[in-house]
């Protein structure tokens, strides 16, 4: 049997939502398949929603590290969400603050994020066309 | 270390990932039947999920024995991995943040350590490792 989680594509993002207790082969084929699915797609933004992971241990860790760091190599940022306050005082204290990931509280504050950092094609040449000085 | 009278305990086989996906399940459940608070759970799973991640990658497998122990008013949960496999040289090396002599951070037992009260652990070379740990409620 083949485990996999599902990667969704809307426009320029994937979307991942983790709702298993992850073994750390099913963590690897993540990190792959995210991977693979940028380079394809040509994605700009992943965001992973991680509200119902019960833990983060050092190695979901750091795999979510290493796809961030991946996805930065192939130009596109990655933002984790939903972490529940648990696991947060949990990962600290067992000394993981995960630099270099970049986090939002909920997949709605994650998208904006994403929104604001990745510039998409289309828009690129008026990106300040509709802005909302006052 | 203070071991307590043990009242009851259940014996997991550690053989392959998954089955450091049920050692997190079952210490979970342990947990939830002691009312541990959510931040005590989280903090005791993922300890038992770094502790049996090592018993399997540097012990080559190996079992945990989870233990309710008493010691006087206060109740706790035990976890006690062990495994036959090469036993840690440098203990004090090995309990470092950011030591790993496998593929991980290195936040395994220095990490597991902060996470629980006592933490104890029985090793020599050739002779395998046993990692005693216990949260109080």
């Amino acid at each position: 049997m083949m485990e996999r989680i599902p990667i969704l594509r809307i426009g320029n993002y994937l979307l991942v939502t983790i709702q298993v207790d992850m073994h750390d082969k099913l963590a690897l084929t993540l990190q792959d398949d995210l991977t693979t699915r940028i380079s394809e797609v040509n994605a700009k933004g992943v965001l992973i929603d991680i509200s119902s992971l019960e833990i983060v241990d050092s190695f979901i860790g750091r795999t979510l590290a290493n796809i961030a760091s991946m996805a930065r190599v192939l130009d596109a940022h990655t933002v984790v969400v939903g972490m529940q306050p648990a696991v947060a005082i949990t990962l600290v204290e067992l000394g993981m603050s995960l630099p270099g990931i970049r986090t939002a509280l909920n997949v709605e504050s994650g998208m904006e994020y994403l929104r604001e950092t990745v510039t998409s094609p289309e828009e690129g040449d008026d990106d300040n066309g509709d802005s909302t000085e006052d | 270390m203070i071991t307590g009278t043990v009242l009851k305990t259940e014996t997991i086989p550690i053989a392959n990932s998954s089955d450091v996906v049920m050692v997190r399940q079952r210490v979970r459940v342990w947990t939830l039947e002691q009312k541990f608070s959510l931040v005590d759970q989280t903090k005791i799973v993922t300890a038992a999920s770094e502790l049996g991640r090592n018993t399997l990658e540097y012990g080559g497998g190996g079992k945990l024995e989870i233990a309710l122990v008493e010691d006087g008013i206060r109740r706790g949960i035990r976890l006690k991995f062990s495994d036959q496999g090469p036993g840690i040289p440098d203990l004090e090396q090995a309990l470092k943040d950011g030591f790993t002599s496998g593929s991980g951070l290195g936040l395994g037992l220095g990490g597991s350590k902060r996470l629980m009260h006592d933490f104890d652990i029985d090793t020599a070379v050739g002779a395998g490792t046993t990692i005693t740990a216990i949260r109080w409620k």
